[in-house]
């Protein structure tokens, strides 16, 4: 992690503990959680299309089934919460290897569809299965999470489970990027054919990122499942993968503190414009449409570099643009 | 019924809605070889042509065959605006960024719809009564007649268009090597133009033949779609036989796989189809196009 990312974790940390000091209504915790399990989805998902240059449109099955594996072991069974949250996390991971391999190694967009029809043989698993899954009307009844005597179960004290663990999740991205995968993975980004010159296994390294992505989800959903302790198959529908990649579209492929404000923007706005809500198939496809064939590098970065052009004396100006005078 | 034509029966419900796959399928193929780009859209021409032939036949109460003709124009205009309008228009040439604008543009439609025709489930009489043909024993509905006649013309006239007409062997050029097409003179953008409006004309053919079968909405094109495409790499992705083949067959899985196993999992079969052959034939059963990258 370089200086700069050290100092905005530090004050993004300092403002997000003290924020619900200063929110008294449990409804914006309850919308900041959820925002929270959002940014940890959206980071995951981002890194898979920012650096792997794929897009996923299954996020929503494995988002789902984290909280429903989670919700069938501890609920049905009876396994204890953390270790089942790791085992979600395994066999999600597991699956998306497998959907990885044949499809990351095509030409085209396969991966899109396939994960798409993954996405929704799960959503039709959920439906259909419903002496396991609850069906349609859904699986209610799951514990909340505990550590000792402490029970995560207001949104108060979840806020302070949830995003000391987003939190968590973004040191981990930003490390992840500085390292020797994170400049494969911008060596990749960049030039496919030169990465795979310069000895990167590009094909091992874009299903790593994938399952990676997909191991995220799943730790989001498990943690949804147990703050809200009731799921249904509508919440993990394709509508949510359509939520979390435009929210990494808005924020910008690649750009981390992008997700953070993608994920932000687009959880907290419904909250607040209720045309938005009501019509917000339509506003996230206009979204994902106006955003894309103006500022395909992101609305986030798009609005930092008009920032950044309006002030030139107080950023460096990089090399192409002392080129460009 | 004994079991013979029970499987008849199958059959032939598992090939009118396999039709309908084709007509997607050909619709995938057609811009996927002008354009290099998985139109996700495509799903959505096949909603829009349901719905605007409800709307022109059903509530305008314009003659049948005027209608028909109306909606295929007009569904074949959204295509080509969504051509002209964000993908011409979209300030990266990305095929990456360029798919995701056909999502963007497809969940707008949908949302579009939703506001415009409601959510209600719409439908439309069948083209000519609903009194079945008996043919060995197996009910035949007339619709299905006509979606397997109107169907072949479709393919037959396609077939003819693209050996036969100049404007067809642009298209084959185009699909073949976009620079040496442009070398040659030919108009590519315009090229581009024409697919996206022949793929919203078949999206929209499939629509208005399907819709008496299993009625329509705002979302079901999204399903309609990926059946489509999966059809589209069952035979083969970016060929025309292909598409026709995938389609049929994957038509007739999905319903055998109704009747015989059950009817709960029926949607699950065609995603099940396209990821095995994702996995064990990615090319397809007619492509011959090398997948792999570089």
């Amino acid at each position: 992690m370089n200086r700069q990312n050290k100092i905005y974790l530090c004050a993004f940390t300092i403002i997000v503990l003290l924020i619900p000091t200063l929110v008294s209504s449990n409804y914006y915790l309850m919308v900041l959680n959820i925002a929270a399990l959002n940014i940890i989805v959206v980071v995951g998902l981002n890194l898979f299309v920012g650096y792997a240059g794929q897009i996923s449109l299954g996020h929503a099955a494995f988002y789902g089934m984290g909280a429903y594996i989670s919700a069938i072991l501890t609920t049905t069974i009876g396994l204890p919460a953390w270790p089942t949250i790791i085992l979600a996390m395994v066999i999600t991971g597991l699956v998306a290897y497998v959907i990885g391999i044949p499809t990351l190694k095509l030409e085209g967009h396969y991966l899109v569809m396939a994960t798409l029809g993954f996405s929704i043989i799960i959503n039709i698993l959920m439906v259909q299965l419903d002496g396991l899954t609850g069906g349609p009307s859904g699986f209610p009844g799951i514990s909340h999470l505990g550590i000792g005597p402490i029970v995560f179960a207001t949104d108060f004290t979840f806020y302070y489970l949830v995003w000391p663990i987003c939190v968590g999740i973004l040191i981990l991205s930003f490390n992840l990027i500085r390292s020797r995968i994170g400049r494969a993975m911008a060596a990749l980004s960049s030039n496919e054919i030169a990465a795979g010159c310069a000895g990167i296994d590009t094909d091992a390294l874009k299903i790593q990122i994938f399952v990676l992505s997909a191991v995220l989800g799943s730790l989001a959903g498990s943690l949804y499942a147990h703050y809200v302790t009731f799921i249904s198959p509508e919440t993990f529908s394709f509508f949510y993968s359509i939520q979390v990649i435009t929210m990494v579209i808005i924020g910008g492929m690649g750009s981390i503190w992008g997700s953070v404000f993608g994920a932000l923007l687009l959880t907290i706005l419904p909250q607040i414009l209720h045309v938005v809500e009501a019509y917000s198939v339509l506003t996230y496809g206009g979204i994902l449409m106006v955003v894309l064939v103006f500022f395909p590098q992101g609305l986030f970065p798009g609005l930092v570099e008009a920032y950044r052009k309006r002030r030139p004396a107080a950023m460096p100006l990089s090399v192409k643009e002392v080129r460009q005078g | 019924m004994n079991v013979f034509t029970q499987l008849l029966q199958f059959l032939f419900s598992g090939l009118t809605t396999g039709s309908i796959y084709a007509l997607i399928a050909i619709g995938f193929s057609i811009i996927q070889n002008a354009t290099g780009i998985v139109n996700f859209a495509q799903g959505e021409f096949v909603m829009l042509g349901g719905m605007f032939m409800i709307t022109f036949f059903g509530f305008l109460k314009l003659p049948m065959v005027l209608a028909f003709f109306l909606t295929v124009a007009s569904v074949a205009l959204v295509g080509c605006l969504l051509e002209r309008g964000p993908i011409r228009h979209s300030r990266s040439k990305e095929v990456l960024i360029l798919v995701m604008i056909t999502i963007g543009a497809s969940i707008f439609m949908k949302g579009l719809s939703m506001m415009v025709w409601g959510k209600d489930t719409l439908t439309l009489p069948s083209f000519s009564g609903d009194t079945p043909t008996i043919i060995f024993g197996a009910a035949v509905m007339p619709q299905s007649l006509w979606i397997f006649g109107i169907t072949i013309v479709i393919v037959v006239a396609l077939h003819l268009f693209f050996k036969r007409s100049l404007l067809g062997k642009a298209l084959r050029a185009v699909a073949a090597n976009r620079k040496t097409a442009m070398l040659a003179g030919i108009p590519v953008h315009r090229m581009v133009l024409f697919s996206f409006g022949l793929s919203g004309a078949l999206g929209a053919v499939g629509g208005i033949l399907i819709t008496p079968i299993t009625t329509t909405s705002f979302n079901v094109g999204l399903i309609l779609g990926l059946k489509g495409f999966s059809a589209a790499i069952l035979g083969g992705y970016g060929s025309m036989p292909g598409a026709i083949v995938g389609g049929l067959l994957l038509g007739v899985l999905e319903s055998f796989s109704a009747g015989l196993i059950s009817s709960q999992f029926k949607n699950a079969v065609a995603f099940l189809v396209l990821l095995l052959v994702l996995f064990f034939k990615p090319s397809g059963l007619f492509g011959t196009k090398h997948l792999r990258r570089v």
